[in-house]
């Protein structure tokens, strides 16, 4: 079998594609000998406890709008990870930087290739990553639809993982073959071979914190192969434009996992008459998290996120955009000339004591502007949660603190700020840090809400069901067959 | 090229004088044999405006607190026998050089600072096999260019393995350059990696990590970091137990020098600085012993930084580095010296006689470094040997550092003070190696051994001007009625050159005889690397080191030469 134009997927080898795997044995041979380490990372290091259950899982068949999602029961370790690549399209152009006009690369270009293995290795380790963060998670699942949820979200980081590895073997020889190893020898929080990024080697101890991760940190993700699905690169961004696809699920997970935890709040709020969201001891009694600690969490996993884009204003941003291998949030969408090399970009920074816009080149200020968008998006989601709490009539507003709060990464690193962007000084900031973030009584409150509610069509105490189930499927469906184990 | 940025209105001195109290990229912590020495540069605290020092790169004022802090180990804590060099930060051990103050900075400055950190650099294997203080270096997260190279000048390098600790010589790809501070021939000579895997890692711009770093050699082991202490502790152990240096032995105390100017004269204790703007030329004065040495070791520890020897070399090391850095119109430098011949000598005979007290054994050392500096210094050096003088023994190593040396005959009419001599001690015959390896007295006779044996039977002799003459131990002898005029006609026609083609010319012919890694790095690799930096695919507008955080690539021409 031979590739087929329309995007259907090859089942024939062992490894389902678009790619005409068939065709390129070296790769494929690359590939069945990277299987058996992925499968085994996948067994000890994927969901614990439920590799043996039957999950109701999407699987793409092809890439077309209507083949992309198969539904059926699948078991996790026989899930069918597949390479999908969007369909090629042979007028795309390089779009933007010094490139701009030249026919995308269907190779990859000597003198970009270890700029190029750097940005896929980069995200290729954060896929796994997040699976290691959320594999105890499905022993205190909510409901079988959350499960369900985690578990799609689970393998298909694991098919994002595959996506990055395809382009290793297929275009960067031996050194990717050795980077492609190295993505599963890495842990996440592992002190000897920790993952890449910091926020993918925090823990991920409670299902409102897979949820804001979902919500802030994939979100990241979405905006990373945004830009990398500009790439001149034309492998690179029809992977990502794929990958998309499925990253809005994970996303829509994060945004109606939050939303339905602030709806249950509210309506047990409501229910006990209880009108002041900061009467904590009360609404907490009622077995609901209560707003003010949501607010916390959201503190925590946007400033975690936002360390994700590096430096404000960075060099080697510069370099990826102006060698056209990373562009911008919609890039072809935007109005300018896309070189950028005498535009100017204003970045928020740290400048003799105070915090202030600057006027950077605009090249160098790359990640500064996906910040930015990415920030505008998180908005979005912030303001239709508050719509929730609006309806139920309790007076309060979640907000997003300011970029200057809690970072570790860029300008405010060596700062510390209000979630009002407020300078502080460490005796300031020592003192009042748990009333911005997860305080350690706040773990253990939130940590004895999360007990397993595996009943069919039921939900735990803190979290809402959802409006409609997953596929159209009835409020009773059975998302999870757990098996005995 | 435009040296614009090079003279600004008023140029701030940079002072080579600090001290650990006052540091600010760097942290000492001993304890008992182990020292570390801790890397966490203030990003803000930059030697000039116009860059930040971020990811721990390094500018001048960051070098000169290492060479001090190299210096304050081997004499203020004698015991330390293994120093562990390691990062403050948490992802990053050193990204080397900072490309904004290269990219900003004059071409001068840019060779001296070069030179200065490779003079460093070779302080530290100095302290290694000169006295037995070992370098360790501890590598958790990137050890980029100068940042490897930093490793490298150590006697054992060991690298976290933990995906992203990794050690690499990015300035080729990165920025059209070399790695200025020895890393090409470190690589090669040192760690004996193999040419082509050395090609591989300078082309690469991630550099190496893991297993393969420590297969090619660039690394001595890779542990995870979950060991990493424990194996630095082994590795410090080990190092200790090798070493020679004395347990439970109290140093000495560097203080700061005593140094004054009034601009045209800057004023030490036992040298003087005249300088004489018009002629482009400053006169060292170097004053003799005032007095006998100390009757004992013991006597020479108390007397500390104030002892002759040990305070004339540091304070001779401080206006080298001035005049290199803060005075770069003055092309020639000229010795002269005062004091009495006898006493310079029994200062001699005492360090050879105490050689084996560490303190001894510091001071030959550290003459040694200072006299490599003299070597190293880009100015046509003269020694005027008059009468008064007392050029003998260690202090006539500079007469033969010189590239031309001047000795008065006799006395002039009037002048009481004593016929101009020269003398030799022991000390002349080994203990001061240039970077060749060599003496001054063998590189300058290399094709006549004879010379250096007669001078060898001459030990302890009073030589006059004749007799120096005829030994070949100073360029020419004039009498009284030439020689002011003759002296004179030299030092106008030398201004008279070309600064460039001196700096060639007298580089070239000091270091006759064998190659050693310091001659290949202060020759071969500065000459290149002081030729990319003019050249425009470095330093022109589109060229990679101007171009370098803007984003846009380099624009190279393509030409061979």
């Amino acid at each position: 079998m031979t590739t087929n134009a329309q995007g259907a997927v090859d089942y024939s080898t062992k490894i389902p594609n678009n790619v005409g795997l068939n065709d390129d044995q070296r790769v494929l041979k690359a590939l069945e000998q990277w299987h058996p380490g992925y499968i085994d990372w996948w067994m000890t290091m994927g969901p614990e406890g439920f590799q043996t259950s039957d999950v109701y899982l999407r699987t793409a068949i092809s890439i077309g709008p209507k083949g992309w999602a198969k539904f059926d029961y699948v078991k996790m370790p026989e899930y069918r990870w597949g390479i999908l690549l969007a369909p090629q399209d042979e007028s795309r152009m390089v779009n933007f930087g010094a490139h701009k006009g030249e026919k995308a690369w269907q190779e990859v270009p000597g003198e970009y290739r270890a700029m190029l293995r750097r940005l896929v290795v980069i995200q290729g380790d954060t896929e796994p990553a997040s699976v290691e963060q959320q594999r105890h998670l499905g022993k205190t699942a909510p409901s079988l639809y959350d499960m369900r949820n985690l578990f799609q979200v689970n393998v298909e980081e694991g098919r994002h993982l595959w996506a990055m590895v395809y382009l290793l073997h297929k275009y960067f020889g031996r050194d990717g073959r050795e980077e492609a190893d190295g993505l599963l020898q890495r842990r996440s929080g592992d002190l000897d071979k920790p993952r890449m990024l910091g926020a993918f080697n925090e823990s991920t101890p409670d299902w409102l914190s897979f949820f804001m991760f979902t919500f802030f940190t994939d979100r990241d993700g979405k905006m990373q192969l945004e830009s990398l699905a500009q790439s001149g690169f034309d492998p690179l961004s029809r992977t990502c434009r794929f990958m998309l696809t499925e990253e809005a699920h994970h996303m829509f997970v994060g945004e109606t996992g939050v939303g339905r935890t602030i709806e249950r709040t509210c309506e047990a709020m409501k229910a006990a008459g209880i009108e002041d969201p900061y009467d904590i001891n009360r609404v907490r009694a009622l077995g609901v998290v209560d707003l003010p600690t949501l607010q916390k969490k959201a503190n925590l996993h946007f400033s975690l996120s936002l360390d994700l884009f590096g430096s404000e204003v960075s060099t080697n941003a510069a370099n990826f955009y102006n060698s056209g291998l990373k562009g911008r949030f919609n890039e072809t969408r935007l109005d300018d000339d896309h070189l950028l090399t005498s535009a100017t970009y204003p970045v928020l920074k740290f400048v003799d004591g105070a915090i202030r816009m600057v006027d950077e080149p605009a090249l160098t200020a790359i990640n500064m502007r996906l910040r930015d968008d990415y920030v505008k998006d998180c908005q979005g989601g912030v303001s239709r949660w508050n719509r929730i709490i609006e309806k139920a009539g309790i007076k309060f507003q979640l907000t997003l603190p300011s970029v200057a709060f809690n970072r570790a990464i860029g300008e405010f690193r060596n700062i510390h700020a209000s979630p009002e962007g407020q300078l502080l000084s460490d005796g300031e900031w020592a003192a009042r840090k748990d009333e911005w973030l997860p305080s350690k009584d706040d773990g253990a409150f939130i940590e004895s809400l999360m007990k397993p509610c595996w009943d069919r069509g039921k939900y735990a105490g803190w979290i809402s069901p959802p409006k409609v189930g997953i596929d159209s499927k009835p409020g009773d469906f059975e998302y999870v067959k757990i098996a005995v184990s | 090229m435009s040296d614009t940025t090079d003279k600004p209105a008023a140029p701030a001195r940079i002072d080579f004088e600090t001290a650990p109290e006052r540091y600010k990229h760097w942290r000492i912590a001993v304890d008992g044999p182990v020292a570390e020495l801790i890397l966490d540069v203030d990003e803000n605290a930059t030697l000039r405006p116009g860059y930040q020092l971020k990811l721990n790169s390094y500018d001048l004022g960051v070098d000169i607190e290492l060479a001090d802090a190299v210096q304050r180990l081997r004499f203020e804590h004698p015991g330390v026998k293994v120093v562990v060099l390691r990062s403050g930060k948490d992802r990053v051990f050193c990204a080397g050089a900072n490309i904004r103050m290269l990219a900003g900075s004059s071409h001068a400055h840019k060779v001296n600072f070069c030179k200065f950190t490779n003079e460093t650099r070779f302080a530290m294997e100095d302290a290694s096999a000169g006295s037995g203080q070992r370098y360790l270096c501890a590598i958790q997260g990137t050890a980029a260019g100068g940042g490897y190279e930093l490793a490298l000048a150590c006697d054992e390098i060991i690298l976290a393995d933990d995906g992203n600790s990794s050690v690499s010589l990015p300035e080729l790809p990165l920025l059209a350059v070399l790695p200025g501070t020895g890393g090409l021939t470190r690589v090669t000579d040192k760690r004996k990696v193999r040419r082509d895997r050395a090609d591989v890692l300078c082309t690469l711009e991630e550099g190496l990590k893991g297993k393969r770093a420590a297969d090619w050699r660039v690394v001595d082991q890779v542990v995870p970091r979950s060991r990493m202490d424990a194996a630095v502790r082994e590795a410090a152990a080990r190092l200790a137990a090798q070493s020679d240096r004395p347990s439970d032995v109290e140093g000495i105390k560097l203080t700061p020098l005593k140094r004054a100017s009034d601009g045209g004269t800057v004023t030490y204790s036992s040298l003087r600085v005249e300088i004489d703007r018009p002629a482009r030329r400053a006169t060292l004065v170097i004053l003799g012993p005032e007095a006998a040495p100390p009757a004992d070791a013991a006597a020479m520890q108390c007397e500390g930084a104030a002892f002759w020897p040990l305070r004339l070399s540091r304070e001779l090391d401080d206006a080298l580095l001035d005049l290199r850095t803060n005075e770069r119109d003055l092309g020639t430098l000229v010795f002269k010296s005062a004091g009495d011949p006898a006493r310079v000598l029994a200062y001699d005979a005492f360090l050879e006689a105490n050689s084996a007290h560490w303190l001894a054994r510091e001071i030959l050392h550290q003459w040694k470094r200072v006299l490599k500096r003299i070597d190293l210094t880009s100015r046509s050096l003269v020694a005027l040997v008059e009468p008064g003088s007392c050029f003998a023994g260690t202090l006539a190593e500079i007469v033969l550092a010189c590239d031309r040396s001047f000795m008065l005959i006799g006395t002039e009419k009037g002048d009481n003070r004593a016929a101009t001599t020269m003398a030799l001690s022991p000390l002349n015959f080994g203990a001061y190696p240039m970077s060749n390896g060599l003496t001054r007295l063998a590189t300058r006779f290399l094709g006549e051994p004879e010379s250096v044996e007669a001078a060898r039977a001459a030990i302890g002799s009073t030589l006059d001007a004749e007799a120096c003459e005829e030994a070949g131990l100073v360029t020419i002898a004039y009498d009284t009625i030439d020689y002011a005029d003759e002296v004179r006609i030299f030092l106008e026609e030398r201004a008279s050159f070309s600064a460039d083609g001196l700096t060639g010319l007298e580089a070239n012919l000091r270091f006759a005889g064998p190659e050693t890694m310091e001659t290949k790095v202060f020759g071969r690799l500065t000459a290149w690397q002081n030729w990319i930096f003019q050249r425009p695919n470095a330093i022109g507008p589109d060229g990679a080191l101007k171009r370098y955080g803007s984003g846009v690539k380099a624009d190279f021409d393509p030409e061979r030469v």
